[in-house]
This record gives structure tokens, C-alpha cells and sequence, in this order.
């Protein structure tokens, strides 16, 4: 065989090669076309048109969507004014996830903890009990969480049959209730990832910090966070970005008047009929999500190569 | 000649007595521990009193499982006494957390924190205790000199040898000088030659720190040459404390004697005695004279204890103390290890350090033996 010729093979083979590739990568980038991209790529298209009147979008470019999320048109002048609504629902739906990313560490912790302390076989009992409650529908659970919290509810009652209160405590339909539902809903993902973090740590080290004169906070801050880390930040991402997103317990507990980002995206695609401004704020919601896990790569890294 | 066995016994109490006046750093008053309750209780300590004094290198020594780590723990504080209780320095400690001991640990494990430097693990000890970044800096570069690890100040723990790793564990247990540094097998997971390195490297960081050492190992060679005072365990109890001269040449108990070095143990029964001197007949009928230490019963039957290097092949001219049946030579150079077998049937294993031409070899051969004077001993 001459040089030309085998070269010639060569790349004939690297070309079948190829092809074999791309025909089993084929499904897979089909999915991610179907499921991910093609939504995506509509909901930005309808975010720069014009809302119909009957709902759905009539074709003619339009940025009014992004501006209405800062500002407002008046109706006679047609000049653009401030108009923090909207930002402060996005500020609110932020506070209310991350307060909840704080609710369910400060409660997930010493759970996990307890559980990764117990014996092994114990260990599958306690987290059954954790994940209990996925066995239920979501509605259903918000819905019990309703009757717990609300002015006749178990916990008004009890607090005032024990005398302790003399008029029900009005939780439901404020942020406080929305902020219960979401520590309660969103719990097992914070205690989940802890436990794994948790299990894996060598409690010995444990030992060393208090033999080394570390008081039992000085231990959990110096030794035993430090090794739960992976797990305390994908906890956190798990908690923060569903709860931004949360539309069921807002929708509940908040009584519709507390509304999260969730709610206000339902409502452009229900009764408001502007499917526009509904494709802007979910890509809005979007653009937050994506910066909170660039943030998380980043930690994530950091500590892939501090481990490296 | 005749007294020597007896003069070194009392020069050593004579010893034994001006150490008693030293302080004592640790004491330990009818320590019980179980775990457990019922018919799973684990007796891990019954009733065990003990001193460690200031500035000594004392060993647990006792086979695994007797309850060395449990003693260790319940003075570093990991465990609660079932009952009992632990002084430092005249202070009662029982109850106090670890972290409010002045008393570290050197973790048979090493337990070093991954998420730090080497500098970083060294200098936690005094980071917690409250130390400025000044005090905490200039002390880690001491320890980092002590322990010979300048080079390594910035390494992750993971980075480095075992015996690295162990040295970094022995420096950051000493930098905040404690009264009382605990050892719990520290060098187990070490190769042979490194072993002896850091055996001679602990006992001089020991002299120069002048820290108490309380250091567990279940090695006897290990324990005879680093101790200033061996405690011999055995199933929660402490058999026998003393230097390792005394444990290993006058041992008060058969566990002791048998457990330290080789050692050939005969039944017999008292014939006489007088003083702390007893006449031993044994099972084959010959009367031995042995040495019956404090605190043991020499009447009726006992266990008599003689060492290989007691022992020798009787000359030709002497009248032996034993005979034997000659079963096999081990030689070893300077001296050979013979194996005979008593007339009562006992095994008996001698130390021949002279010429062994004038004597006949064979297999089955009987052979007299010679004792050295005052080296036999009568046992618990
Ligand atoms: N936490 C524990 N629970 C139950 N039994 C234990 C525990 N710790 C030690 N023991 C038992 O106590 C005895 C002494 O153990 P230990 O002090 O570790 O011995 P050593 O260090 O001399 O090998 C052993 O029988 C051991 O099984
Ligand atoms: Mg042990």
C-alpha cells in the first residue's frame, strides 16, 4: 500500500468513526433539543412580542415586556415611570428562598447530625422518616400545612387552650405562612445532602478539635462545617432554587395575596393575558437561577481543587 | 556473688522511693469502666488504681482488648467512668470536658485535619485556646523545627509520608504544652526501621519537652526500651507497675512474666521457706531455691519462673540443678538457645552463651542445668 493510500484509509476510518459517534450521541441531543432548548427558545421569542387580546401573542416585535417589569406607561401621556411592583415580588420570592435556605440549615444540621451519629443500622430508619412525606402529594401536604396554621388550627388551639394566647395568632395568608411552607416543603432536600456529607465524616477528627481545646461551637465551626461543606452547599443550591421558584405554597399559604415569581408568571399566562410579560419574567427568574449556580461552580471548584 | 539479685532489688527500691517523692501528674482512684449493661456489659477496666508522675515516660502495656485506649480515653476525657475518679495534678478532672484538660492526644490514627496546613493543624491547639497570631506563628516554626518538618509548614496533610503524618500529629498534640500528652499506639502503623527511628526520637522529645508521657503500646521490646515505669495490663486490671528492670527481672505475676520476653515457668510446692527465701520442690522431684517477691503467697503451690539467661549447661565438674532431654539448638552467634525437656514432662528453654564443644548435641541427650543464683522466682 502506497503513503497516499493508507492515508487515504486512515481518514476514511476516522470518518466512519465519526459518524458512529454522532448516530449514538444522536438521541440524546434530540431530548435536549425537545425538552430544553425548543421551550426555552419560545418562551424568548414570546417575551419580545405583543400580547393578544384574548390571551397567546400576535407577531410584532416588542421589548414592552422587559420594560414593564421596571416601569410603568402612563396611560394618557404615554411616559415611562418607575414602578417597583414587580421588582419587589422578585425581591420578596428572593428573601422568602433564601430565608427558607436559612430555616432549613439552621433545622437540617442538627438532623442530619443526629442521624449520621446513629448506629448504621439505624440510620435507614431515620431516613425513611425524612423522606416520608415525598410519598404524599405536594397539594395535599400544603394543604395539611393550611389546616395546622390557620386561625382554628391545631397550633392556635392548642396555644390558647393552653392559655398561653387569647386571641389566634393570624399566620395564614401572610409571608410567614408562605415562609413555614417552604421550610416544611423543602426540608428533606437541606437534610439529604448534609447526611451524606455528615456520613462521611471521620468523627475522630471530632475528637482531635475537642482534645485540641475547641468548645463544641468552636468544633462545628472549625472542624466539622468545614468537612460538611459540599453537602451545606448543595443543600443551600437545593433549597434556594426550587423555593424562588416555589408556586404552590405561595399560592396556598400566601392566600394569593403574597405572591412569589411562580404566581405572577401564572397569573400573565391566566387572567392577565400577557404571555409576554409571563416569558420575560420566567426568563428573568431564569437569568437568577443560572447566577446562583455559576456561584455554586465556582465554591464547588474552589473546593474540587483545595481537595485535589 | 550469692546476693546479687537481692542488692539490685533493693537499690531499685531505694530508686523506687525517691520517685514516689516526685509529684504526681495523674492519678487514677478505683477507675471502673462497663460498657453495656446486663449480659452484654464489657468489663473494659475493673478497679484499676493508678500514679503517673511529672515528667516520667510511663507505658500501658497489656495485650489488645485488656483496656489500655479505654484508659487512656477516660483521661483524655472521650469517656466517662462507670464509677471512680481522676486527678491531675491534685485537681479531680473526672467530669471535666476534654477541651478544659490540659491534656492532649497523639491519635493512633493521627486524626489530622484534612481542610488545613501542616502549620494550620500544629497551631489549632493554640488558635483555640485564645493565643495572638504572633505567640501561635512563632511557636509552630518551634514545633515544625522540633519535629524536622520546616519544609512541609505549607503541605496539605494528604501530601505527606506516614511518618511525616506522625510527627505532624506528635507536634501538634505538644505545641500547646500540655501537663500530659497521651500516646495510644502511635508508631503501630509504622515499618520496622521507622519504628526504631521514632522510638528513639519520642523518648528524646520526652526528655527535652520534659512533658509527662503516657504512651500504649501492646510491644513489650517496645515498652521495655522507652519506659521510665511500665504498667503491665491484663482484662481491665494492672498486674504489675514498675520500671522495666523490675517488670522484666523480678515480675510478681505468671501473665507478667510470661508476657514479657521468654521466660520458662515450672509447677511446684513450697517445702520451706525462710525470709522472703523458699525451697521449691518440683514436679520431678528436684528442690530449687527461689526468691518470692513482695505481696506474693510462697506456700504450697506455685509457678516458678526462670529466665533463659538464668540458666546454662552444667559443667562437667558441677552438680546440675535440672536435667533434661535435649529436643533442639537454635543458634544464634553469640549464644544458642537449647530446648530440653524435665523428667515431669515441662518444656525448659536455656541461654548457652559459653563454648559448646565439651558437650554432646545429639537429640536426646540428657543434659544437666545450672541456675544462676537468685534468679528464680516464685509467681502469683
Ligand atoms: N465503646 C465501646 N463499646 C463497647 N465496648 C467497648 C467500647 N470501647 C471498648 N470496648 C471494649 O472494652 C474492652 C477494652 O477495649 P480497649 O480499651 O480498646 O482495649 P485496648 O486498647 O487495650 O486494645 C474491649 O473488650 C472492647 O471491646
Ligand atoms: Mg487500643
Amino acid at each position: 500500500m502506497s503513503g497516499a493510500q493508507l492515508s487515504a484509509a486512515h481518514a476514511e476510518a476516522g470518518r466512519r468513526a465519526r459518524n458512529a459517534r454522532l448516530g449514538l450521541l444522536g438521541p440524546a441531543v434530540l431530548i435536549i433539543l425537545l425538552i430544553s432548548i425548543l421551550p426555552l427558545g419560545i418562551t424568548v421569542v414570546y417575551s419580545f412580542l405583543t400580547p393578544g387580546t384574548y390571551g397567546g401573542v400576535t407577531w410584532e416585535f416588542s421589548t414592552a415586556a422587559y420594560v414593564q417589569f421596571l416601569f410603568e406607561e402612563d396611560i394618557f401621556d404615554g411616559t415611562l415611570a418607575f414602578n417597583p411592583a414587580y421588582l419587589q415580588i422578585f425581591l420578596r420570592s428572593i428573601g422568602l428562598a433564601f430565608g427558607a435556605m436559612i430555616g432549613t440549615l439552621i433545622l437540617g444540621f442538627p438532623t442530619a447530625y443526629f442521624i449520621a451519629t446513629k448506629p448504621r443500622q439505624q440510620r435507614t430508619f431515620w431516613l425513611f422518616l425524612i423522606t416520608l412525606p415525598f410519598w404524599t402529594n405536594i397539594l395535599i401536604r400544603t394543604y395539611a400545612m393550611l389546616l395546622i396554621i390557620r386561625d382554628e388550627g391545631f397550633i392556635n388551639l392548642t396555644l390558647m387552650n393552653l392559655r398561653i394566647i387569647n386571641h389566634p395568632l393570624s399566620i395564614l395568608y401572610t409571608d410567614t405562612a408562605v415562609f413555614i411552607g417552604l421550610i416544611y416543603t423543602y426540608l428533606p432536600f437541606m437534610v439529604l445532602p448534609l447526611y451524606a456529607s455528615l456520613e462521611k465524616l471521620d468523627f475522630r477528627l471530632v475528637e482531635a478539635g475537642y482534645d485540641l481545646y475547641a468548645s463544641r461551637w468552636k468544633v462545628l465551626s472549625h472542624v466539622i462545617a468545614p468537612l460538611a461543606k459540599p453537602g451545606i452547599i448543595a443543600g443551600c443550591v437545593l433549597v434556594f432554587i426550587p423555593g424562588l421558584g416555589a408556586y404552590i405554597t405561595p399560592e396556598l399559604l400566601g392566600g394569593g395575596k403574597k405572591l412569589m415569581i411562580g404566581n405572577m408568571i401564572a397569573i400573565q399566562f391566566g387572567s392577565s393575558r400577557n404571555w409576554p410579560f409571563g416569558s420575560a419574567a420566567a426568563l428573568i427568574l431564569m437569568a437568577l437561577v443560572v447566577i446562583v449556580l455559576l456561584v455554586y461552580a465556582r465554591a464547588a471548584g474552589r473546593e474540587a481543587k483545595a481537595h485535589g | 556473688m550469692e546476693n546479687d539479685g537481692e542488692r539490685v532489688a533493693t537499690q531499685t527500691m531505694e530508686k523506687a522511693g525517691a520517685e514516689n517523692r516526685r509529684n504526681v501528674a495523674i492519678s487514677a482512684r478505683s477507675l471502673v469502666k462497663t460498657f453495656g449493661t446486663g449480659e452484654f456489659a464489657v468489663h473494659a477496666l475493673k478497679d484499676v488504681d493508678i500514679d503517673i508522675r511529672e515528667n516520667e515516660f510511663f507505658t500501658l502495656l497489656g495485650p489488645s482488648g485488656c483496656g489500655k485506649t479505654t484508659l487512656l480515653r477516660m483521661i483524655a476525657g472521650f469517656e466517662l467512668p462507670t464509677s471512680g475518679i481522676i486527678q491531675l495534678d491534685g485537681q479531680d478532672i473526672t467530669a471535666l470536658p476534654p477541651h478544659k484538660r490540659p491534656v492532649n492526644t497523639v491519635f493512633q490514627s493521627y486524626a489530622l485535619f484534612p481542610h488545613m496546613t501542616v502549620a494550620e493543624n500544629i497551631g489549632f491547639g493554640l488558635k483555640m485556646l485564645g493565643r495572638s497570631g504572633g505567640d501561635i506563628d512563632k511557636r509552630v516554626k518551634r514545633m515544625l523545627a522540633l519535629v524536622q518538618l520546616e519544609a512541609m509548614a505549607n503541605r496539605r496533610t494528604d501530601q505527606l509520608s506516614g511518618g511525616q503524618q506522625q510527627r505532624v500529629a506528635l507536634a501538634r498534640a505538644l505545641a500547646p504544652e500540655p501537663k500530659v500528652l497521651l500516646l495510644d499506639e502511635p508508631l503501630a502503623a509504622l515499618d520496622l526501621k521507622l519504628r526504631k527511628n521514632m522510638q528513639i526520637e519520642l523518648k528524646s522529645l520526652q526528655a527535652e519537652t520534659g512533658i509527662t508521657f503516657v504512651f500504649v503500646t501492646h510491644d513489650q521490646e517496645e515498652a521495655l526500651t522507652m519506659s521510665d515505669r511500665i504498667a503491665v495490663m491484663r482484662a481491665g486490671e494492672i498486674l504489675q507497675i514498675g520500671a522495666p528492670t523490675d517488670i522484666y527481672e523480678r515480675p510478681t505475676h505468671r501473665f507478667v512474666a510470661d508476657f514479657i520476653g521468654d521466660i520458662n515457668i515450672l509447677e511446684g510446692s513450697v517445702v520451706s521457706s525462710e525470709g522472703r527465701t523458699a525451697q521449691v520442690r518440683l514436679k520431678d522431684g528436684a528442690v530449687i531455691e527461689a526468691r518470692v517477691p513482695e505481696g506474693v503467697d510462697g506456700s504450697g503451690d506455685v509457678a516458678l519462673a526462670i529466665r533463659p539467661e538464668a540458666a546454662r549447661l552444667a559443667g562437667p565438674d558441677e552438680t546440675a540443678a535440672l536435667s533434661g532431654t535435649l529436643e533442639n539448638v537454635v543458634y544464634f552467634g553469640a549464644a544458642s538457645y537449647l530446648h530440653l525437656r524435665l523428667g515431669s514432662g515441662e518444656e525448659f528453654v536455656l541461654r548457652h552463651s559459653g563454648a559448646l564443644d565439651a558437650y554432646d548435641l545429639s537429640t536426646g541427650s540428657v543434659l544437666g542445668i545450672a541456675l544462676q543464683p537468685g534468679r528464680a522466682r516464685v509467681l502469683e
